[in-house]
């Protein structure tokens, strides 16, 4: 029986556990609901859900042990010697498992019956061809013990799933027993379900963070390998950014971090006063109609997805930026500082202007968290809105925005697509903000697309920049929160 | 003027505030109807009232700080020194540092001790250096009864007071401006009876420089404090005379079913 029919099944027997426990507890009752502990769908979901979890639950845990048990032992039967040269066992087991796949199509499809294939002798019939008929293309013949050892890991893998499904059915089963045994009028349902959704939650979001960590503990162990093949020293401390295939590659970070940094320098010159000064509008000035309006207007900026900014930076600003820097006597300026439109100063004003809304929204919002009496006091003073700004909200609202700039920074680092298109592949140091520069999240896209090999330095280095980028926005972003949330104590 | 007795009655006399048939509009809702009062310099002058009455809003009509609120819209006359500061010409902050006030809330500035009471100063530009500036905020300290609790930490945070402490900075930060009229709405309402105390003291004192009008829910608080009172009731100025009439032999029913507890 197929898995997925298998889950139906389940399903049904779970939905028919719920008609009955529903129909228990009522009867139980003497058909009054009202002398239930619980309303009468509680009983019915009680039982639905003791048969369906334990049985899934065992479902999930059999898929993905069988596979594992398995190919222990049958690739226990492929002695040392049958492994040629130049291959592993690993190899020769992704043989195997083809080899057995082939066979279950093929029988599926009705090329050979399993009465044929049980008496095959790879010595005697041309499995590659038999196979290749199928669409299952094998790159060498077929040898005995390979073959053998396909026939065994088809036998358990059959026998396994006739266990599992015999397995989760009987689960299924007794569970459905168990719970519709218990059930009757005094029974706490209402209490057991409210576990059962409790556990749910749980689930959700233990998954959440396991995935995080997760994908942390995957960057930290290819992060080990490649410096296991390259020196860490050269990495942190080199000053040249130079991969190449040879084997002598120099892979520095440092010239990339100056790049990054560097470009989120100028972002943030950008953001931040053009972000506040709009915050400071908004929240201050703006009267309800403007704000009603402006608002949703400018955060709309920040729904735009980052591949049409860096759109804008190749194909306007970065043009506009050669027209008034570059092209000599036909320039704006009349100057030869900048030939390609690909520049620090591109890609850090279109992502400046990226992170304008990110800084508004969350300095508006901490603008608006300064008590009303501050402005009164100031006001009643004789101040006027601009003194009292500059004076008393920015003040006391500075911790706040400076949590907000650090977010934004972090996301600048973090940034990938518009300096992908707008900055340019060249790693170097140099403050020439015309020049262009490279970043880290670049370079990872460039060490990881085309044809890349998993065991050179030269990829493996993307997973070594990664987890700096990681830990660097990381330790942004705690930073920031930890500002902004001692911030919100002062007023609450 | 003829002789210095009665140039002293004139004097205590004098009309510092004429409001005449005043009306405020919260967009709709009618807030004061046609209200007149005759605020008088050195005389302390309470408002009370039920809440809701139009009390606070009429004090905050005296200093122009309805004009932040985008809704509220003022009518009829109201006249400082005999000049309506409601006219065009009047530039509502320049009023503001002469008609000062002080919330219901202690609001200190995330300043230090000193620029919370040198702030006012600063901006109107009245201290020519910084022992001008000094001396400013030790007089203005003083007048608000805080000097000798804060005289050794002016630079600490002036959030780092108590309550009664704190309310008596806003004080001291309003009196260094050199207002003529001092309003406080409800200015103790915030505060432990023992700060209520130590502030009321320092309102009776500030009475010789100032006009100071004072709103305040506790008619004890406005028996005690105050020389003329104003009941408010539904947006309507009920009764205004001396303290001492109103609270014994009112005129107006209403104004003896609010003090002997009927109402409100």
């Amino acid at each position: 029986m197929p898995t997925f029919w298998l889950v139906i099944l389940l399903c049904v027997i779970a939905a028919a556990g719920y008609v009955l426990g529903r129909q228990r507890a009522l009867s139980s009752a003497g058909g009054d609901a009202r002398a239930l502990h619980s309303l009468p769908a509680y009983y019915g979901y009680n039982v639905g859900l003791s048969t369906l979890v334990p049985a899934l639950g065992l479902l999930v845990v059999w898929l993905l042990a069988q596979p594992m048990l398995i190919e222990n032992r049958v690739s226990g039967m492929i002695p040392a010697e049958a492994i040629p040269e130049g291959t592993t066992l690993g190899l020769v087991m992704s043989d195997v498992r083809r080899v057995a796949e082939g066979l279950d199509i093929a029988v599926a499809e009705g090329v050979l019956t399993s009465e044929q294939v049980r008496n095959m002798r790879s010595e005697f019939s041309d499995i590659r061809g038999r196979l290749g008929e199928v669409g299952v293309a094998l790159g060498s013949d077929v040898r005995p013990e390979v073959f053998n050892a396909a026939q065994a890991y088809r036998s358990s893998s059959a026998t396994g799933h006739t266990a599992m499904v015999i397995a989760v059915a009987l689960v299924a089963l007794v569970g459905l027993g168990l719970s519709y045994s218990k059930t009757n009028k005094d029974f706490r349902a209402r209490n057991t379900v409210e576990r059962a959704v409790m556990a749910l939650l749980i689930l959700a979001a233990s998954l959440a963070i396991l995935t995080t960590i997760g994908i942390v503990l995957s960057m930290l162990f290819e992060t080990r390998n490649f410096f296991g093949l390259h020196s860490w020293t050269d990495f942190f401390f080199g000053g040249t950014w130079a991969p190449n295939f040879r084997g002598d590659s120099e892979l520095s970070i440092l010239p990339l971090l100056w790049g990054t940094l560097y470009i989120s320098f100028i972002a943030l010159l950008v953001a931040v006063p053009i972000g506040l000064f709009a915050a400071i509008y908004l929240s201050e000035y703006a009267g309800p109609a403007v704000r009603a309006f402006a608002k949703p207007l400018l955060e709309i900026l920040a729904g735009i997805p980052t591949i049409v900014y860096g759109l804008f930076a190749l194909l306007t600003v970065g043009p506009l930026l050669v027209r008034i820097f570059g092209q000599g006597e036909n320039g704006v300026l009349g100057v030869e500082w900048m030939s390609g439109a690909t520049s620090v100063l591109t890609a850090g004003v279109v992502m400046g202007i990226m992170l304008i809304p990110f800084v508004s929204s969350l300095s508006d919002d901490i603008i608006n968290a300064v008590p009303q009496a501050m402005r009164d006091g100031s006001l009643g003073l004789g101040a006027t809105k601009s003194e009292t700004v500059r004076q008393v909200v920015l003040p006391a609202a500075l911790p706040g925005i400076v949590g907000a700039i650090l977010l934004a920074a972090s996301r600048a680092i973090g940034e990938t697509m518009i300096v992908v298109m707008g900055a340019g592949a060249i790693a170097k140091f140099s403050a020439n903000p015309l020049e262009s520069m490279t970043t880290i999240t670049t370079r990872i896209v460039s060490q990881l697309t085309g044809d890349t090999d998993f065991a050179s330095p030269e990829t493996l280095v993307a997973f070594a920049l990664g987890l700096t980028l990681f830990v660097l926005t990381l330790g942004l972003n705690v930073l920031a929160l930890y500002i902004v949330r001692k911030y919100r104590e002062q007023y609450d | 003027m003829n002789d210095m007795s009665t140039l002293d009655k004139t004097v205590t006399n004098t009309t510092k505030i004429s409001a005449k048939n005043v009306n405020v509009y919260y967009g709709e809702s009618h807030a004061i109807k046609d209200v007149n009062v005759e605020i008088e310099d050195k005389t302390v002058t309470a408002f009370i009232g039920p809440s809701g009455c139009g009390k606070s809003t009429f004090l905050r009509c005296l200093n122009r700080m309805n004009d932040t609120i985008d809704v509220c819209r003022v009518s009829g006359e109201i006249l400082l020194d005999g000049e309506d500061i409601y006219d065009k010409r009047v530039d509502p902050v320049q009023l503001r540092a002469k008609v000062g006030m002080v919330f219901q809330k202690p609001n200190p500035f995330p300043k230090s001790i000193y620029d919370n009471v040198a702030y006012g100063p600063r901006i109107h530009g009245l201290a020519r250096n910084k022992a001008e500036l000094d001396e400013i905020v030790e007089k203005s300290l003083r007048r608000g009864a805080i000097w000798d609790e804060v005289k050794d930490r002016l630079h600490a945070p002036g959030t780092g007071l108590s309550g009664g402490q704190q309310q008596r900075l806003c004080i001291a930060r309003a009196v260094a401006t050199e207002p003529e009229v001092l309003l406080m709405d409800e200015p103790c309402s915030a505060l432990d009876p023992i700060a209520t105390a130590q502030v009321e003291e320092l309102i009776d004192e500030l009475r010789a420089s100032y006009s100071v009008v004072i709103v305040t829910h506790s008619m004890q608080q406005a028996a005690r404090v105050s020389q003329k009172t104003a009941f408010f009731h539904l947006g309507n100025l009920v009764e205004f005379g001396n303290t001492g009439q109103i609270f014994t032999n009112p005129e107006d029913p209403r104004t003896e079913s609010y003090i002997t507890g009927r109402i409100g």
